[in-house]
């Protein structure tokens, strides 16, 4: 065995093979299990995601959200077994891969076309 | 029961634990180890041990003496040759001949891992001790931007202090990183998966040995 494929092989057996697809734009509401103390319960977070990292298992996704006029941006690791599961809600037409821009931006400014109405 | 094997540093990544955290990782490839000699506190050696050998060697790399233990053993001979100091019931559990695998490691276990750090030749005061250097770059300040200052006193005592830290030949010496995690282990694959970093470079040996620290 190879030294490259060792690695490989250990990372891709913790791959999650439930992820949806989503890109950078799409709404995602995502269900975050949270720990406290002995007890475990789920947490949505629902925003905008802005960025993707691909990078086998260490693949994150960055979403954002505007809670109580303070933007609040969570980086999730993709495959982290803390996920729940991600729920895309809409896609959004943007026009490119990143969207720091919406950090500059807020209220009406901020918002992302749906996919559905562009074709509509 | 796990007491030590020979292993191969494979390098380093990164593996979710049962919380969930990304935690760093090393895989260290821990193919079957020969049990060469198997030494006794009650026969001429004084002491319980088991020597192990694993890895190819090539001909001509090895010498008479060496290759007439192997072909005692009837086996191939092997690169590298290593002593572990075991209790007296774990000696009498192996014999010479057969071997040793990955099976006497456990997820959960604590291990010290040793090997042979990277040489990084004679290394500056700055870089092999931290020193800060000079904390001034102009105002007449000339080559000594990454010195290290005075070393001593004047006519009394008239010497440097005997261990005062200076450049030299920094890495390359044999390193032991105590008290690691195993995460994992593979037997089918000859791997273990340690949490955090080992001494040395990639495809390094290393031992992995149970660990010496207790609790």
């Amino acid at each position: 065995m190879s030294n490259v494929s060792a690695i490989e092989k250990l990372e891709r057996l913790q791959l999650r093979r439930d992820i949806p697809q989503f890109r950078a734009g799409d709404t995602l509401r995502v269900h975050v299990r949270i720990r406290e103390g002995e007890k475990e319960r789920i947490q949505v977070f629902e925003g905008v995601c802005i960025t993707r990292h691909n990078d086998s298992l260490r693949s994150t996704f960055t979403v954002r959200k505007v809670s109580y006029n303070i933007g609040v941006e969570r980086i999730f690791p993709l495959h982290s077994p803390r996920i729940e599961q991600i729920e895309v809600k809409d896609r959004g037409r943007v026009r490119r891969a990143r969207l720091f821009y919406l950090r500059s931006r807020r209220g009406k400014a901020a918002r992302i076309r749906s996919l559905r109405d562009v074709r509509s | 029961m796990a007491f030590g094997m020979i292993g191969k540093k494979l390098g380093m990544t990164q593996v979710f634990d049962q919380l969930g955290n990304l935690v760093a990782a090393t895989l260290v490839e821990v193919a079957p180890n020969a049990v060469v000699q198997v030494k006794s506190a009650a026969g001429k050696d004084g002491y319980d041990a088991l020597k192990l050998a694993v890895g190819e060697a090539k001909p001509g790399r090895i010498n008479k003496p060496e290759l007439g233990v192997f072909k005692a053993l009837n086996q191939e001979p092997k690169r590298y040759v290593r002593e572990f100091r075991v209790s007296a019931e774990t000696a009498a559990k192996y014999e010479v001949g057969s071997f040793v695998d990955s099976t006497i490691f456990f997820e959960g276990d604590k291990v010290d891992v040793v090997g042979t750090s990277k040489g990084r030749g004679f290394a500056g005061v700055v870089k092999r001790h931290g020193f800060k250097g000079a904390k001034e770059a102009s105002h007449g300040t000339h080559e000594y931007k990454r010195h290290g200052g005075s070393i001593g006193c004047s006519a009394y005592p008239g010497r440097v202090i005997k261990g005062k830290r200076m450049a030299g030949q920094m890495g390359n010496v044999r390193v032991s990183t105590q008290g690691l995690h195993v995460l994992g282990v593979y037997p089918e694959e000859n791997l273990l998966v340690i949490k955090g970093a080992i001494p040395g470079a990639k495809d390094g040996l290393v031992l992995v040995k149970e660990t010496f620290k207790r609790g």
